[in-house]
């Protein structure tokens, strides 16, 4: 009965949302006050009825509804209640369901907290938002309903990934649904600018808040999902330019050259064009980042689904989409009359140089993603576009970009003098170079490590430096504290994320120098890496709740110390009938011990050893971007200016 | 600054952005596009030597022999074969937790002037029933499936492939 319920609710919610499109649309057009008043209500509507989807298909898991036939795929009823319900999301219908959940979040939103917005704005935006919702509501009716039964029903269900039981993965998909569903909103706000004609300073207070909160939800999906590849996969490393990390990272780097160049909107009412534009590219990018995963076009542990309907209704959406927002772009584009001027040497010169770079790199990624699909659909050759590719060919056009992100935030806005900001900035660029030679000094001739640690000096220094310059602490220390207290959260906010990317930075350049091993061990025997004995104690079978597995202990000694005993799995689950291999970590933050266990043989066992410096600070640096995110959209003057801000605080904390 | 020269510095700022996209895409993919090759198309035609490419088959039945190098290193060497060829794998590292002989598997590295592939990654990903479809392409090429009957039957019952009697030259050691 419950399931039932749940289909009914979907299909409720396409109901109201077409209602919405028509209401929305119709009121703003004729400027009918009382249907434009109704929109709110009915996005309301259908949060309420999309909230009771999922809580249905919630339900079926938790109780392990066995004749709901996405329950018996994907879930066990001796897996923990977590993975129960984190098993609603791991799966292709499922995930679905929450993207449309977390849309019609956004929705109810825009609805409740809009209440100053322009009424004609506000309905328009819902109406695009509800377009939007029409468009997954009916993907998910038509191609991936959850809630199909199946009779007779099976004693259990077949069990989840086990490579997806983790409390990272957990919450993976739920954060970058945030961020690519939260530039649905900027999205709908650049198509009623676009429909409307008009562009200003209020416009741009309002997309920013937006862009910022899903900019800052989709860092700590795509740093969570990093995190999760690095101890789970059990290779070592943290990013493999894999098409489905590629899919999250586009919509990352178009909404973070949105989001600077919203603030340009906002402060200078210039590159409102630009800004609409980004607005659409990088929900285009989102959708496309679906459209890549959910499809079946690409294999990896993410393509859940292979059915070619699907991905001819997902391509149908985002060529509706992507295609109408950028018609409509270049229908009406004309219209925005851009007001402030500048200087090319100035804050907003610095922006659009940052905007450059940062779809630059977009641009090139998304070629080296796209490529073998297009050499397979139409040469008929198998090419792989693996790191090398990305390396060389992302790392020039980011390194003037991390030059840039320096100079930005002291350049005062319209004009700018090169002198103040270089007195400003020297001793930035000298932490960066003493970094660069400190390293070539301790590690040897390593180019590539010693400018990563030169880069991440100077982004730090730099975020220091325009903080210390705000708040005059050196001109003036002893009014300094109070100027901070006085400072805006914005300022922090903006100065903690570049920060945040210079600790990823610092990571990423650690991660150069990591170093590894493969040997094979018979219990009693060692051997040594970057300094350190691991010594092979033992080898036993271990129980877990779902699961057998092969453990080895590696005693690491430093000397005669101790340092840690590292225990490396290999675990075989019976219900899925797959084996998975469980890294043992040992971190110190200033670097991590990671140990895998390969086969046995002869006697011993084949273990893999890392050694990896600095490898935490990547994730952490991801943390603190959105957390600085976070700060700004905590900032007296969203708030003020725009209630709505109220409810991205109290989402960006949850 | 005038309208009109503020238009064409960003303009050129523009055309520098984008030019020096193109330009560092073209020239990554010069070097770095890497193309997948099943055994028979090695035997067709050697790849230039020094190249990396992506070699895909199936692990051939009883082939899979472990070593261990003079200083203690494990090393793996098995042959991946796509039924008329077979090419020697050599692979120093810990093998996937899903490779099996007899199952689908996709190798990335070099081969060297012996005719032995040098493979830097093995992957054989996802569930035991999974197919790469470079292989079940490659597969398909080497006459094992018609794909006239419909879609590749599962990996595990491809098991019972035997390499053919290799013909002489490059097909293995």
């Amino acid at each position: 009965m419950i399931p039932e319920l749940g289909h009914f609710a979907l299909a409720l919610a396409l109901a109201l949302s077409l209602l919405q499109v028509g209401v929305g649309f119709w009121g703003a057009h004729r400027a009918e006050a009382r249907l434009m008043a109704a929109t709110a209500p009915i996005a309301a509507g259908v949060l309420v009825a999309v909230g009771a989807a999922w809580a249905c298909l919630a339900w079926a898991y938790v109780v392990n509804d066995t004749t709901v036939l996405n329950v018996v795929q994907n879930s066990h009823s001796a897996k923990p209640l977590l993975y129960k319900l984190s098993g609603t999301w791991g799966n292709h219908e499922g995930s679905m369901v929450l993207w449309v959940l977390i849309l019609a979040l956004c929705g109810g939103a825009v609805a409740g907290f809009g209440a100053n917005l322009p009424s004609a704005l506000q309905a328009r935006v819902l109406a695009v938002l509800a377009l939007v919702s029409v468009g997954f509501l009916g993907f998910i009716l038509a191609t991936s309903n959850p809630f199909d039964r199946v009779w007779p029903p099976p004693p259990d269900g077949q069990g989840l990934n086990p490579i997806l039981q983790d409390p990272g993965l957990a919450f993976h998909p739920p954060l970058l649904y945030l961020g690519y569903v939260g530039s649905a909103v900027t999205y709908a706000f650049a198509v009623a600018a676009l429909l409307e004609g008009r562009v200003d300073a209020a416009w741009g207070r309002w997309v920013r808040p937006w862009a910022l909160a899903a900019w800052a939800f989709l860092t700590l999906g795509i740093a969570l999902g990093s995190w999760w590849a690095y101890y789970e996969l059990g290779w070592g490393g943290y990013w493999f330019w894999d098409p489905v990390e590629n899919a999250s990272l586009l919509p990352w780097l178009a909404g973070c050259a949105l989001l600077h160049s919203a603030i340009v909107v906002e402060k200078r009412e210039a590159l409102k064009t630009w800004t609409v534009f980004l607005a659409l590219l990088a929900f285009g990018l989102s959708l496309l980042g679906t459209f890549l995963v959910r499809s079946g076009v690409l294999t990896s542990v993410h393509a859940f689904a292979n059915d070619p309907a699907r991905g001819v209704f997902i391509l149908g959406l985002l060529a509706a989409f992507v295609g109408g927002g950028f018609l409509l772009f270049a229908w009406r584009a004309g219209t925005l009359a851009p007001a402030g001027l500048f200087a090319p040497l100035s804050r907003e010169g610095s922006l659009v140089l940052n905007n450059l770079l940062l779809c630059s790199i977009a641009a090139v990624v998304l070629v080296g993603t796209l490529y073998p699909m297009f050499a397979d659909l139409i040469l008929k050759e198998k090419i792989s576009v693996g790191p090398p590719f990305f390396n060389t060919a992302t790392l020039p056009l980011a390194a003037p970009l991390i030059g840039a992100m320096g100079f930005g935030p002291v350049l005062p806005w319209k004009r700018a003098r090169l002198l103040p900001a270089l007195q400003r900035l020297w001793w930035a660029a000298l932490a960066g170079l003493g970094a660069v030679l400190l390293c070539l000094a301790i590690e040897g001739y390593r180019i590539g490590p010693a400018i990563g640690f030169g880069a991440a000096a100077w982004v730090i220094g730099a975020a220091l430096a325009d903080i210390a310059d705000r708040i005059a602490l050196f001109s003036r220390p002893r009014a300094a504290l109070a100027r901070a207290r006085g400072l805006p959260r914005a300022a922090w906010g903006g100065a903690l994320a570049h920060a945040g990317l210079g600790v990823t930075i610092l990571g990423l350049a650690g991660m150069g120098l990591a170093t590894d091993k493969l040997a094979l061990l018979k219990p009693g025997e060692a051997t040594t890496l970057a300094g350190l004995e691991y010594r092979l104690t033992g080898l036993r079978d271990v129980q877990g709740p779902n699961w057998t597995a092969r453990r080895a202990t590696l005693e690491v000694r430093n000397g005669d110390r101790l340092v840690t005993v590292l225990e490396p799995d290999k675990r075989s689950f019976a219900v899925s009938r797959m084996n998975t291999s469980e890294a043992a970590i040992h971190t110190t933050w200033l670097s991590d011990l990671y140990a895998v266990l390969g086969e046995e043989r002869d006697g011993g066992a084949v273990v893999r050893l890392h050694h990896n410096p600095l490898a935490p600070w990547i994730w952490l640096g991801g943390a603190l971007m959105a957390l600085g995110g976070g700060l700004s959209l905590s900032d007296r003057r969203m708030r003020v200016s725009a209630p709505a801000a109220k409810g991205l605080k109290a989402g960006a904390r949850a | 600054m005038t309208k009109k020269r503020r238009r064409l510095w960003l303009l050129l700022l523009c055309g520098l952005g984008l030019g020096s996209a193109t330009a560092l895409t073209l020239t990554a993919f010069q070097d770095n596009l890497v193309f997948f090759r099943s055994p028979s198309d090695i035997a067709r035609e050697a790849p230039p030597p020094g190249r990396a490419f992506r070699l895909g088959g199936l692990v051939e039945t009883g082939s899979v022999v472990r070593e261990t190098g003079p200083d203690g290193k494990p090393d793996v060497r098995f042959k991946v074969t796509d039924g008329p060829n077979a090419v020697t794998v050599a692979y120093g590292g810990v093998l996937p937790d899903l490779f099996r002989e007899g199952q689908g598997v996709v190798t990335l590295g070099k081969l060297g002037p012996d005719g032995v592939f040098r493979a830097s990654e093995v992957l054989a990903r996802h569930d035991e029933t999974y197919m790469p479809p470079e292989v079940a392409d490659a597969l398909k090429k080497s006459g094992h499936w018609n794909p006239e009957q419909g879609a590749p039957p599962p990996a595990a019952t491809w098991n019972t492939l035997e390499p053919s009697k290799a013909p002489a030259g490059r097909s293995g050691s």
